[in-house]
């Protein structure tokens, strides 16, 4: 009964708690069930809200008795990663030195979920500061793989994607700044989206890259990554980078979903690819054939900077980091150490002692980029290669609706496989990255599993503020398909 | 082949930084960034001599709020999370070199 | 001794805080003297995932000041972070302008002695946010109060153009003079809305030969005397520290030194070390800011004349001293009241007068601007004219002026009240003096004998006059009266 009601998608439920048919009580009771259960296995949650959820379930459930209006996501249980402000529990992003923070605002895609009735779950586990492809580098808990555990989730939003991929909530908010939600989406066979940069407000949201970051789903299905668009996106005056609706109106994402592109024009790009494991490659070509079938054209591109976007990113990306975590100092909030000498070492031994490995390494790489003698050579370097990358998606563009890659050149890897070489992990995020450094949306969608059972995601990638368009896009695919509806046998709570 | 940062530099970078490293760590993040810059420095393949950098990836210019007041967190608030107070302060081992950058 | 000359070398960074009512990139108060951390929200205090939104206002006054300062304006200009580590920098990096300012390449005219001016090159002006404030009186820790964090501030750089100690005052107070003018700022130096920091070295020549000390910044000053001491003895102490080790400028020697105020000396705070790294890049979360030649312009029509125009022109147009053209464009406000009452007509010279005799003391008084002490332009300028016309005196114009403050009564009006109209009508005043005569025949024979009694005894029958009248006679009338008679 409860695994039935578990493994509806979030419109469905929605739906039938709006009629009365389920109750958002008992909904959200079977998910800190199912939570009790499986997360000391899974890992997924660094904080749970069991009362205040079914507080919110219960005001829900009344009004819906009561015949009042109620928000789109009324009374479905969804996950926030914990980089993502809140003002109820901690907000950690997963880091010590933040272990004990609590914001006195709410992120603003937390706020809107909030507006649309959702309940608020609980918050998940990611890499230290969102810096990671596995989760591994999480300073609070290890999260594993719901298909495999002595697997990776995929990271940075390990935790939201293991989550809905465990049936740990309906959805969940991840955050993406080269990958992190579309990689763990892949990885755990879940759907992925990254919005276009500036589609969603970043306002709350722990800075990581700042001119890369953006929130976006992370749900079981396609329609469901439309669902949580309608809610989440938007301009907001807080967010200055947000983008003002009238240069780039949000629409219902739900409204055409159903209706294929017609004469759909798809681009690979093979010299890319060729790079990526053999049954990702496999997948890939499977997952395009499905496509032709619908009828649409298939094109060969070269987009020729491709190769150097990792390099690109990982200084522009680190430089940014550098910056932005330079506020976690233990003088205003935050871990303070012990006992300082004087006030230099509240900052460099408090910051030493509660940042992990990856996150000092990312802001040694930050700040080198940026110091006096080297900006040209790696900062300035790194922003003419983000335009000549951003050209090669101008110019794609003008040939085809998408582009179509992997989501990862591998599936998810075994915990502490990567961990001890910082290069090979970062080459793991070849594929996701350019688009953040293009600011176009993509999004990750399950497209098939290998011979161990573990998921290869699709990514499709559009023009930018064509949300619409992709989301379209990738409904075609799962239509077609029914990877999306396998169910992870590691927790196992499903007949 | 020389590496590209050295322990000195690696030190150097550690106190622009504000990280205490350990000597273990001053020696694996020397071969580590050492690899990373290596790598990083493929993007010299690139002529880049015409190519305008790229800050924002949105062509958005001209945000601004209009120059009113809202209420403040109020200093409870604004102290909740300090690790350390002083009445209505910040507090904060000694200054003594009194020299703020601005 | 060995033939030695000097000429001093100046330039100064200017911090200007921008009045406006809230902060640069949040909407907290800008209120200066509130209990601590008590004007902080999560953006100025730099919480983790909060963004800065700029505030318009800030800009456009900024804008202003630099249209003042004869700047080219960019069509383009970003923002930029500059990271370094310190307790009242919350954020540990301070969102500036660093390669693409908003303006640059202006000058300023400053005052100097007898009406001449000097043109002092403006390199560059840009917006920045202020830090909050870290104090070290409490004991053996620092305070912080982040109320200040966030605070519009405007950097102005000059070129080295200064040479003399009154040539920076000069600078100083011109500029305080010009940001009120502009309505911008509040510029009081003590309370830290406006910081100079002066970058001093020497031209020494000796024996023929040049030789430039070591430049050093001044950091600390509040005040305009703090400026004018610590450029005084900074002067002093890089030709002694000169004549002991014969040190010179080169790359890298440039020190910081702290003004003590109380031993009125410089302390060395940082030396010679290798520039600080600050590592800036253009800020993510703001966009750049586009200014239109159509909104420059409409900034540009907020700009007003400026005080040392004005000053000039108070002096060659009005024939008013240097002093009092300067008194009176100490403020925008007072300026402007000066031009309103001598466009209604009141003679410059005896409106100058009003107002610096009269108006400026009541507003004194008053604590407050000489426009807000409850006079009216129309009023001064026609009490003006009455003086002029002999239709009261002096004397009792200033009793007007006062009372025309009060109340807000017309000049006309207050002296009729307190009759303080002068008779001047000759055929009146004639009889008067014929009574006073007949009454003083003693008077009248000292002053028809003339020699020393002569002069004191014309006093003593004029002084009569006024008796009987109460004051109300116009000596200038009673005097050619007697005159007449007495010959």
């Amino acid at each position: 009964m409860a695994n039935e009601l578990l493994n509806k998608d979030c419109k469905e439920l929605r739906d039938e708690i709006a009629a009365g048919r389920i109750k958002s009580v008992a909904a959200t009771e079977a998910v800190f069930e199912t939570i009790e259960k499986y997360d000391p296995v899974l890992g997924a949650y660094i904080s749970t809200f069991e009362e205040q959820a079914l507080a919110k379930a219960q005001e829900v459930d009344d009004k819906i008795a009561a015949g009042e209006a109620v928000g789109g996501l009324a009374g479905v249980p969804i996950a926030v990663k914990d980089n993502m402000c809140t003002t109820f529990g901690a907000t950690t992003c997963a880091s010590k030195i933040l272990e004990n923070f609590h914001a006195p605002y709410n992120a603003t895609a937390v706020e809107k979920l909030l507006s649309a009735d959702a309940v608020i779950v609980g918050k998940t586990n990611m890499d230290e500061f969102a810096m990671g492809s596995s989760t591994e580098n999480s300073g609070l808990k290890q999260t594993v793989n719901p298909w495999n555990t002595s697997c990776v989730p995929g990271g940075s939003s390990g935790g939201s994607a293991a989550a809905v991929a465990g049936r740990l909530c309906f959805a969940a908010l991840g955050s993406d700044t080269g990958g992190s939600i579309r990689q763990p989406a892949s990885f755990c066979g879940v759907v992925g989206l990254k919005p276009t940069y500036g589609r969603v407000s970043r306002f709350g949201l722990v800075a990581y890259g700042s001119s890369l970051d953006q929130i976006g789903p992370i749900t079981r299905t396609v329609a469901d990554s439309a669902l949580m668009m309608n809610i989440i996106a938007g301009h907001d005056p807080a967010d200055s980078t947000s983008v003002d609706e009238a240069a780039a109106p949000v629409c219902d994402y739900l409204e055409k979903l159903d209706e294929p592109i017609e004469k759909l024009k798809i681009a690979i790009v093979p010299e890319f690819v060729a790079g990526a494991d053999e049954q990702v490659q496999k997948a890939l070509t499977e997952s395009i054939d499905v496509y032709k079938g619908l009828g649409a054209e298939v094109i060969e591109i070269d987009m020729p900077h491709l190769d150097y976007a990792i390099a690109a990113y990982y200084v522009i990306a680190t430089a940014e980091a550098s910056s932005n975590l330079a506020r976690y100092d233990g003088v205003h909030y935050g871990h303070r150490t012990a006992n300082p000498k004087d006030y230099v070492e509240v900052y460099s031994k408090s910051r030493a002692e509660a940042f992990g490995k990856e996150v000092k390494r990312r802001i040694m790489l930050g700040t080198y980029a940026l110091s006096s003698g080297y900006y040209d050579a790696y900062y300035l370097k790194a922003l003419k290669v983000r335009n000549l990358i951003r050209g090669d998606f101008a110019s794609a563009f003008e040939k085809c609706d998408c582009v179509m890659m992997p989501v990862s050149p591998t599936v998810a890897f075994k915990i502490g496989e990567k961990i001890d070489d910082p290069l090979k992990m970062y080459l793991s995020d070849i594929y996701t990255i350019a688009a953040n450094l293009a600011g176009v949306p993509s999004i990750s969608i399950p497209c098939g599993f290998d011979e161990n059972g573990l998921p290869i995601g699709l990514q499709i990638l559009t023009p930018a503020f064509a949300e619409e368009k992709l989301l379209r896009i990738a409904r075609m695919f799962e239509k077609e398909t029914d990877w999306h509806s396998r169910k992870p046998l590691a927790t196992n709570f499903h007949e | 082949m020389a590496e590209k940062i050295d322990q000195a530099q690696v030190r150097k970078v550690a106190r622009l930084s504000r990280l205490d490293l350990t000597e273990a760590e001053v020696e694996e993040f020397t071969g580590q960034l050492s690899a990373i810059l290596d790598y990083v420095e493929k993007m010299n393949e690139l002529d880049t001599a015409n190519v305008e950098p790229l800050a924002h990836c949105l062509p958005v210019s001209n945000v601004f709020r209009a120059d009113s007041v809202k209420e403040s967190l109020g200093t409870e608030k604004t102290l909740a999370n300090a690790p350390q107070r002083d009445g209505e302060f910040f507090k904060v081992p000694k200054i003594l070199d009194g020299s703020s950058g601005a | 001794m060995a033939e030695l000359e000097y000429k001093v070398v100046v330039g100064l960074e200017i911090h200007v805080q921008l009045c406006t009512k809230s902060k640069m990139f949040c909407n907290c108060a800008v209120e200066f003297g509130q209990r601590p951390n008590s004007r902080v929200c999560p953006v100025c205090l730099g919480m983790p995932g909060v963004l800065p939104v700029m505030n318009k206002q800030a800009l456009e006054y900024a804008v202003l000041v630099a249209l003042a300062l004869n700047c080219e304006i960019a069509g383009f200009t970003k923002w930029d972070r500059k990271s370094y580590y310190y307790p009242d920098l919350p954020k540990n990096y301070q969102i500036s302008q660093y390669d693409l300012p908003f303006s640059a390449n202006g000058f300023i005219e400053i005052p100097l002695e007898e009406g001449r001016t000097k043109r002092i090159r403006i390199i560059r002006a840009h917006l920045e946010e202020d830090a909050g404030k870290n104090l070290h009186t409490a004991g053996n820790f620092s305070q912080v109060d982040l109320n200040r964090a966030g605070t519009p501030l405007l950097e102005i750089v000059t070129e080295p153009d200064m040479n003399s100690t009154a040539e920076v005052r000069a600078l100083a107070v011109e500029l305080q003079r010009m940001v009120r003018f502009l309505g911008v700022s509040e510029a009081d130096m003590q309370k830290g809305h406006m910081r100079f920091e002066p970058n001093i070295n020497l031209v020494i020549t000796k024996d023929g030969a040049e030789y430039k000390t070591p430049i050093v910044e001044i950091k600390n000053l509040n005040s305009f005397r703090a400026l004018e001491r610590s450029v005084d003895y900074e002067v002093q102490r890089q030709l002694d520290e000169f004549l002991e080790t014969g040190e010179t400028m080169e790359t890298g020697n440039k020190s910081t030194r702290g003004w003590d105020d109380t031993n009125e000396v410089t302390v060395l705070q940082r030396e010679k070390e290798e520039a600080p790294d600050y590592r800036y890049f253009p800020e993510p979360d703001l966009v750049p800011v586009e200014l239109t030649e159509q909104w420059v312009e409409d900034i540009r029509a907020r700009l007003c004349e400026l005080p040392i125009k004005r000053q000039m022109r108070y002096v060659s147009e009005y024939k008013l001293s240097d002093y009092d053209a300067g008194v009176l464009t100490a403020e925008r406000s007072t300026a402007e009241f000066f031009d309103e009452a001598v466009k209604a007509g009141g003679v410059a010279k005896r409106v100058c007068n009003l107002l610096t005799q009269v108006g400026l003391k009541l507003a004194n008084e008053a604590g407050c601007s000489l426009a807000e002490v409850g006079l009216v332009a129309e009023n001064v300028a026609e009490l003006a004219k009455m003086i002029d016309a002999g239709t009261v005196s002096a004397t009792a114009g200033n009793t007007i002026m006062q009372e025309m403050a009060k109340s807000g009564k017309a000049a006309q009006i207050i002296a009729e009240e307190l009759s303080l109209i002068q008779k001047s009508d000759a055929g009146e005043l004639e009889t008067i003096v014929d009574e006073v005569l007949a009454e003083n025949p003693k008077a009248v024979d000292d002053v028809k004998s003339g020699g020393k009694k002569s002069k004191k005894a014309r006093g003593f029958l004029l002084g009569q006059v006024m008796q009987k009248t109460k004051g109300r006679a116009n000596p200038k009338v009673v005097s050619q009266i007697l005159g007449k008679k007495l010959n």
